[in-house]
């Protein structure tokens, strides 16, 4: 790579750095023509959006640390002092708050994609795991930055999430007090807390471009879970695919800022509204909803040990679903029993969703039994014998051609011959 | 909001043909997304207490305000009743011109209250009257003095108390109203007041508001019920000052972007007419 | 952008013309929003309504006896007040303005009726340090006003600079008397 890039930009000043550095052909390459599958749904907009909701929590947080204080003291009033006089603080702590939830919202859906479409399968196993890594990152992301407020509920959620590690035979007390730096949640946990709830967006941001690179050398799955063929297959991902993009950003915007605008506390808890206390347990702990049917596989167990390991393979799980499934066919579309069981396997998380919310009592301890079982059947059971036994229904031979066969089309969909794009 | 329902249930912006199956995908994700409601709105997040009647709120609805006449009402209940013992930390008393409050009216207000000023010559902490930029002044110095003070029950800071109880206001409201004779089944505690809405009834703070107890200056009625409604309401705009402006610019950047859902939709349409599928 | 769809479209000439239209739209709507969102991120490091609130204070002057100063903070600022003497005041309206490296009357620097009051921020129009003087044990110059320890700029008992690199006389900040024994500052 010695010698300047040849740039094709007529712009005297893009030309110039083009060719000393060619971040526009690589934009225009990666961006503009990059040939891309013509036939996602609207299921595709999700990753973008997921990149566009981690760059609004980037923006809104710096903003707001800059009126933050992390000390044990001061946290709960200054968040209240962001809210009452900070000019447009409500704002940027609403958006903030909120903008944790919109995103657990958006990548859930996309890894529900992922799931349904089989994009995990081979080749894009590594960029399948980049996002299992996204996601666990999300995860501790978001758990550190609930701490901040310094509210009842965030203490508490804190004091219950780090004592799972105490579950850890010999190294878990050592480890526990290790992350708290000290003998309970405190100053120490909540300054610490901080210091990576800034820095580790800054890791999901790295992880993303991983990800995103490594999208760009398989390209895209797409809806028929079929390899790209010819150039017929695909479109150019400008225009298509960035307004189609933009249509989905502003449904996402618009269900965002009716929660923040209208019901900017639907999803958190009263119980932060109060002050952390050390000396008084609130009557009910429930973690965000995001988390719930995580907490739920948790207290299925009656074992502390043996509910943090369900917990952690829950996710861990994931990081193998892609050796896992044994079938061959990536699209649920043409897996007519795997269609039926990854909806059951949706329900699963439901009802534990549900059951997480709800008092380790009486039905919901079963329901949470079942849901945790099938859960884990669905991965190590189910997905590897079904691969082998179901028989997918046949494939189209291309993308553009998506009905084999002397079956009617409908609409008149093939009646005009492909254009060249 | 066509819009947006059609882009859940429509064939016309999907762009596949009948084998195309992503409308049970977008049936599923409207499931889940009832399902998570359901999460939130579930009844086990609520304390151990009983729910509340639901009453009218004027701040409620979508569009909601606050009635700024109850809100000065309350601030009257909550000056002459609640604020002898319970704090409202977050608020100064500037903040009370956003009521309505003309700046001689809030300077009066927080000159007649001493709340501290530092310290003297001598280094010690002194009391000074107050000014607008004044803080609420709290009934207790501290935690510790307001327990010796209340039988060791403390209490709570009431600026966030419309968000931190569940139920919000009807919770408040019912508090305020739900003292009655304890029932005969129930025994009740040393120098405990029982109450219908409070989790497990048996409430520290005696009954804080009776009927005729406030005077209001612009001759409204003054029962119980009238009473407390007005400090909720108070209670609701200290916990919630931003509500007002936080709706009016929502609704404008809710239109704005159904608007420009639309462009961008058609701009879509338009951007793809010529691709066959 | 443009050039990209223009070489993509296949339409009708009128087709292209609406087309580009509703882009024109779409990209100004885009513009719009963005601008709209960065607002609140700018306004948010504007001073929050707690600093707009203590950016003016009040001051009691009884305790100030003739001939003595306090130093005050006001926005995070050092402001002397002193009591001036009546030899004081006649110093400082006797000097010929002429003679001022930044000429002003010393009528235009304290309130009509209240001489023996000035009220000065105590920073040094040279490059910032705080004047001694304003405590009758400190160094006070040639002209009784005050003197800066950094580079020798020395003011007169208006706060007028008289000598030294100081370029300008020491600020009169805003304020008014509430009444005849206290003065609200900002």
């Amino acid at each position: 790579m010695v010698g300047l890039n040849k740039s094709e930009f007529k712009n005297p000043v893009v030309n110039w750095i083009d060719t000393r550095l060619p971040i526009f052909t690589m934009m225009q390459n990666e961006y503009g023509a990059f040939p891309t599958p013509k036939n996602f749904n609207y299921l595709w907009n999700f990753g973008a959006l997921a990149m566009i909701n981690l760059m609004i929590m980037m923006v809104t947080g710096v903003f707001l640390a800059m009126n933050y204080q992390p000390n044990a003291t001061l946290a709960f009033d200054s968040v209240q002092h962001i809210m009452r006089d900070v000019n447009y603080g409500w704002l940027l702590r609403y958006v903030h708050q909120n903008g944790a939830s919109m995103f657990f919202i958006v990548v859930f859906v996309h890894i529900f994609r992922n799931m349904y479409y089989g994009s995990y399968k081979n080749p894009r196993e590594l960029l399948w795991i980049f996002g299992v890594v996204l996601l666990l990152l999300m995860m501790a992301t978001s758990f550190m930055g609930y701490v901040l407020p310094w509210g009842q509920m965030s203490y508490w959620g804190a004091t219950v999430i780090t004592n799972l590690f105490s579950a850890f035979p010999v190294v878990g007390d050592p480890i526990v007090t290790w992350l708290w730096g000290g003998f309970s949640v405190d100053n120490p946990t909540l300054n610490r807390f901080f210091s990576l709830h800034y820095l580790l967006p800054f890791v999901i941001f790295g992880v993303t471009f991983l990800h995103v690179v490594a999208l760009h050398i398989t390209g895209s799955n797409n809806p028929l879970g079929i390899d790209v063929k010819s150039p017929q297959d695909t479109l150019p991902f400008h225009p298509y695919y960035t307004v189609k993009d933009s249509v989905g950003l502003c449904v996402y915007l618009l269900v965002f800022a009716i929660f923040v605008f209208f019901w900017p506390n639907l999803l958190g808890d009263p119980n932060n509204f109060i002050p952390a206390n050390p000396l008084q347990t609130p009557a009910d702990i429930v973690p965000e909803w995001y988390f719930l049917p995580f907490y739920a596989i948790l207290r299925s167990v009656p074992n502390k040990l043996g509910g943090v390991c369900l917990m952690f393979g829950s996710i861990a799980v994931l990081f193998v679903l892609p050796w896992l499934d044994t079938s061959p066919v990536r699209s649920a579309r043409f897996r007519p029993i795997f269609r039926k069981l990854i909806w059951l396997w949706i329900v699963s998380v439901g009802v534990l969703g549900v059951c997480g919310a709800n008092k380790p009592e009486g039905i919901w301890v079963v329901l949470s039994r079942v849901g945790t079982a099938y859960y884990f059947l669905h991965f190590l059971v189910i997905l590897p014998i079904l691969g082998k036994l179901e028989r997918p229904l046949p494939l189209p031979e291309s993308i553009s051609r998506p009905v084999i066969g002397g079956g009617p089309l409908p609409g008149g969909a093939a009646a005009k011959p492909m254009e060249k794009v | 909001m066509r819009t947006l329902r059609s882009i859940f249930t429509g064939r016309s912006i999907f762009t596949g043909r009948s084998i195309f199956t992503g409308r049970s995908v977008f049936t599923g994700a409207a499931l889940l997304a009832g399902a998570a409601l359901l999460v939130s709105a579930s009844p086990a997040r609520a304390q151990e207490g009983v729910e509340p009647p639901s009453r009218e709120w004027s701040f409620q609805s979508i569009f909601g305000t606050y009635d700024l006449a109850a809100v000065q009402r309350g601030f009257q209940v909550y000056s002459e009743v609640c604020s002898n013992c319970h704090s409202m930390n977050q608020m100064y008393y500037r903040n009370l011109s956003e009521i309505g409050l003309t700046q001689e009216q809030i300077k009066a207000v927080a000159a007649a209250v001493q709340v501290p000023a530092g310290l003297n010559d001598q280094g010690e902490p002194v009391q000074g009257p107050g000014t607008p930029a004044s803080r609420f002044r709290a009934p207790f110095a501290n935690e510790t003095a307001a327990r010796a003070a209340n039988a060791g029950a403390l209490p709570p800071d009431l600026s966030l108390i419309v968000n931190a109880r569940q139920y919000g206001p009807n919770y408040i409201f019912g508090l305020l109203t739900g003292y009655a004779d304890a029932p005969a089944d129930i025994k009740m505690q040393e120098g405990m007041n029982y109450n219908k809405y409070f989790p497990g009834h048996q409430i520290a703070m005696p009954q804080p508001l009776n009927e005729g107890q406030i005077t209001y200056a612009d001759g409204t009625a003054n029962n119980l019920d009238q009473e407390a409604r007005d400090v909720t309401t108070f209670l609701a705009w200290v916990a919630n000052p931003e509500m007002v402006e936080r709706k009016k610019i929502g609704a404008r950047i809710a239109l704005f972007l159904i608007l420009m859902t639309g462009i961008t939709y058609a701009v879509k349409r338009k951007v793809w007419a010529d691709v066959h599928h | 952008m443009a050039d990209t769809s223009a070489a993509a479209s296949h339409g009708q000439p009128g087709d292209v013309t609406k087309r580009d239209f509703l882009k024109l739209v779409a990209g100004a709507g885009a513009a719009i929003g963005a601008a709209a969102m960065a607002w609140p991120l700018i306004d948010s490091m504007n001073p929050s309504k707690d600093v707009l609130a203590m950016s003016s204070v009040e001051v009691d002057l009884t305790p100030i006896a003739v001939g003595q100063g306090i130093t005050l903070m006001w926005r995070g600022k050092p402001v002397f007040v002193r009591h001036r003497t009546e030899q004081e005041i006649k110093d400082a309206e006797a000097v010929q303005l002429g003679q001022l490296i930044d000429p002003q009357a010393d009528d235009a620097r304290v309130k009509p009726g209240e001489k023996q009051w000035i009220v000065l921020v105590g920073i040094c129009t040279h490059l910032g340090c705080i004047p001694t003087g304003n405590k009758p044990t400190e160094m006070r110059g040639d002209w009784g006003g005050w003197f800066c320890p950094c580079h020798g700029s020395q003011y007169d008992t208006s706060g007028r600079v008289r000598h030294g690199p100081a370029p300008a006389n020491l600020a009169v900040p805003p304020y008014a008397f509430e009444s005849d024994t206290k003065i609200k500052i900002g």
